[in-house]
């Protein structure tokens, strides 16, 4: 079968500005695939390319098995592109936005509901774009990405800008959206998103991919060690040292943390000096790999 | 799919987003027609009133001269008949009547003030020549002179018919040229664009939507403007071949969208577009004579009114709704606007872009 999007040796620059630079991927049917990368990294000009709105340099690609540049309106229909929330028709509710775009599709007026009814706006249908809030907007606007039923979706950082439960909220229906069979490319600086939602993530900076793989995986390769906290004052540091399986121990006044590639071995230890009160055990995530592999100096 | 439908949807869209926008509909729409009702109320009535004149007593010379005069008189003087002399003379102290006369024997007393001095000449001319035309009935022979009266059509146009086609001409302007660099850099700011380029609707589509809207706009602009001026109060006439208006108005709104395609795919953020708009929109509204007519002004100025396009659509408005001129006279006028609309659209499309970046 057919890769949903075929990438090879992309390159796209902008004066010396190398903003992709020999990028490789394929994203397969049915997959939610997550490109992340700090700012600046390359994941939105990448996405531009995929979704034909930009020209590349080089390198060749195939989205649907159909070429995206120049506009290819044999292919547009197909793919859904989920914009920033302010891209909307002034003063128009949210059922006119869709009944709008889903004209331009060819979309009857009728389906405008459904889809309102998927993303959870149903309540907010004739409610003017300038009154929903940001997560509602979020919500509104993919809901125009969908309305003509594509086979491949884009989101592009869909959860910035929005409070903890819009952000769980919108994950229930990229979820259930993923579940219909449809493929969906996603980028993101949220980690945590990434692990939750991806099959397979893309880690870029500078332009390159750096590791491709299900989360699970790149967590498991980076053999970081695991972190045991407990209040402070519950074990003294010479003895949490000592415990067997430990590697590194301190304590900053509020916990005390153990570093261990055992973790079993050490909290039983802890277990039988009775030292659990407030325990906390953390594996390596997402984003150790991603600091990892990016650095940890900060770049605005 | 169907392009009909595309072109329906969003012209229906941006419909619905003008008419919401209140600010938009106010400028567009009641902004002109108050300029109007103004202008039109200052300068509509320059015709003047009628000399009041108060009869005390009994003026025969009076009398019969306005009953067997012609409505001639009627057309000039107002004449009220009291009895309280003081009064009378009070009233005209004050300026609230003209004259008061009174017939004492073969004389005609008339009193009068020099505060009003063309009131007043006007007053005592019109009794001389009463009293002249009595004296030369009373000896029976018929008046060795006359005088032969023919009146020759005024060259120059009353207010309301230069004020309804500029004033429009002005309110299009400002419409198209608004219309159409607030949509396309709102548009492109938002990224509604964008969205439109990632779907299949054909661009075309879109832009054709956006020239349909502005021409309806335009339209229900000219109508309100003819009905409104037309009204007793301000007296507009139509005559002639003043139907030649609406395919102006669709030449002029065509030529101002373009004016504001190029703003629009020129300026980076709303308030350059706007701002820009304005400076194009008023220097030429007052120097294309929107509000004043170009045959008073200066040489220069009526030279240099030839640079805007605003002057043309007045120009040719002018001929078919002022003037009553025929069809052919607004033919020019027409093909300097569509020319202008032509270029303009080339060197829009030339600056386009997509997206802000």
């Amino acid at each position: 079968m057919a890769q949903t999007i075929e990438v090879t040796g992309l390159r796209k620059r902008y004066g010396d500005v190398r903003a992709v630079d020999g990028v490789t991927f394929a994203v397969e049917e049915g997959e939610f695939f997550g490109i992340l990368g700090p700012n600046g990294a390359g994941k939105t000009t990448t996405l531009e390319i995929i979704e034909g709105l930009r020209e590349p340099d080089e390198g060749d690609l195939t989205v649907l098995g159909l070429s995206p540049w120049p506009r290819n309106p044999k292919l547009l229909p197909r793919i859904g592109v989920q914009l920033q929330a302010s891209a909307f028709f002034e003063r128009l509710t949210a059922r006119e936005q869709l009944q709008t775009f889903g004209s331009l599709y060819g979309v009857p007026a009728k389906k405008a509901d459904a889809m309102l009814e998927l993303v959870g706006l149903d309540d907010k249908a004739d409610v003017r774009v300038e009154k929903l809030s940001g997560g509602q907007a979020q919500r509104l606007s993919i809901a125009c990405a969908l309305v003509h039923d594509p086979e491949l979706l884009f989101l592009d950082e869909p959860t910035a800008a929005l409070d903890p439960q819009a952000r769980r909220n919108l994950w229930d229906v990229l979820r259930e959206i993923s579940t219909e069979g449809r493929s969906i490319v996603l980028t993101t600086h949220y980690m945590d998103e990434a692990e939750s939602l991806c099959d397979r993530v893309a880690i870029m900076d500078a332009g390159k991919i750096l590791k491709l793989g299900p989360p699970a995986v790149l967590v498991r390769g980076l053999d970081a060690p695991a972190r045991i906290s407990v209040a402070s004052g519950v074990l003294a540091v010479e003895d949490a040292r000592v415990l067997p399986g430990a590697d590194e121990a301190g304590d900053d006044g509020v916990s005390l943390t153990i570093s261990t590639r055992d973790p079993s071995a050490v909290v039983a230890a802890m277990a039988a000096k009775d030292a659990l009160d407030g325990v906390q055990i953390r594996g390596a995530t997402l984003e150790d790999v991603f600091l990892e592999l990016t650095g940890r100096e900060y770049r605005a | 799919m169907s392009t009909y439908e595309s072109f329906k949807s969003l012209s229906r869209a941006m419909f619905l987003g003008f008419k919401r926008d209140r600010t938009a509909l106010f400028f567009t729409v009641l902004f002109p027609l108050m300029f109007l009702v103004i202008f039109g109320g200052i300068f509509g009535h320059q015709t003047t009133s009628k000399v009041k004149v108060l009869e005390v007593g009994q003026a025969s010379i009076i009398d019969r001269a306005v009953a067997g005069g012609s409505d001639q008189l009627g057309k000039v003087m107002e004449v009220k008949k009291t009895s309280d002399r003081t009064d009378a003379l009070r009233k005209v102290e004050k300026g609230d009547a003209d004259a008061v006369v009174e017939q004492d024997g073969n004389r005609l007393v008339v009193h009068y003030s020099a505060a009003d001095q063309v009131k007043s000449g006007t007053v005592r001319g019109l009794m001389n020549s009463i009293v002249e035309s009595a004296n030369v009935s009373a000896t029976g022979k018929p008046p060795a002179f006359t005088v032969a009266n023919k009146q020759v059509e005024d060259d120059s146009l009353k207010a309301i018919q230069f004020f309804t086609p500029s004033l429009l001409g002005w309110a299009l302007a400002s419409a198209g040229v608004f219309g159409a660099s607030q949509t396309l850099v709102t548009w492109r700011t938002k990224g509604i664009l964008r969205r439109l380029q990632l779907s299949p609707a054909p661009i075309p589509t879109v832009f054709a939507a956006r020239v349909a809207v502005s021409l309806a706009i335009a339209l229900v602009q000219f109508a309100l403007f003819v009905v409104v001026a037309q009204l007793p109060m301000f007296g507009l006439k139509l005559s002639g071949a003043w139907w030649m208006a609406i395919p102006m108005v669709i030449a002029g709104v065509l030529a101002f969208l373009s004016i504001g395609m190029l703003i629009g795919a020129w300026a980076k953020t709303q308030e350059t577009a706007q701002a820009v708009t304005q400076l194009v929109v008023l220097p030429m509204a007052f120097l294309g004579g929107s509000f004043f007519p170009l045959d008073a002004s200066p040489a220069w100025m009526r030279t240099l009114s030839y640079i805007f396009p605003l002057r043309y659509l007045n120009e040719g408005m002018l001929n078919v709704m002022g003037r009553g001129l025929g069809p052919s006279s607004a033919l020019p006028q027409i093909g300097v606007l569509l020319g202008v609309a032509v270029v303009g659209a080339l060197i829009a499309v030339r600056l386009f872009r997509w997206d802000a970046v």
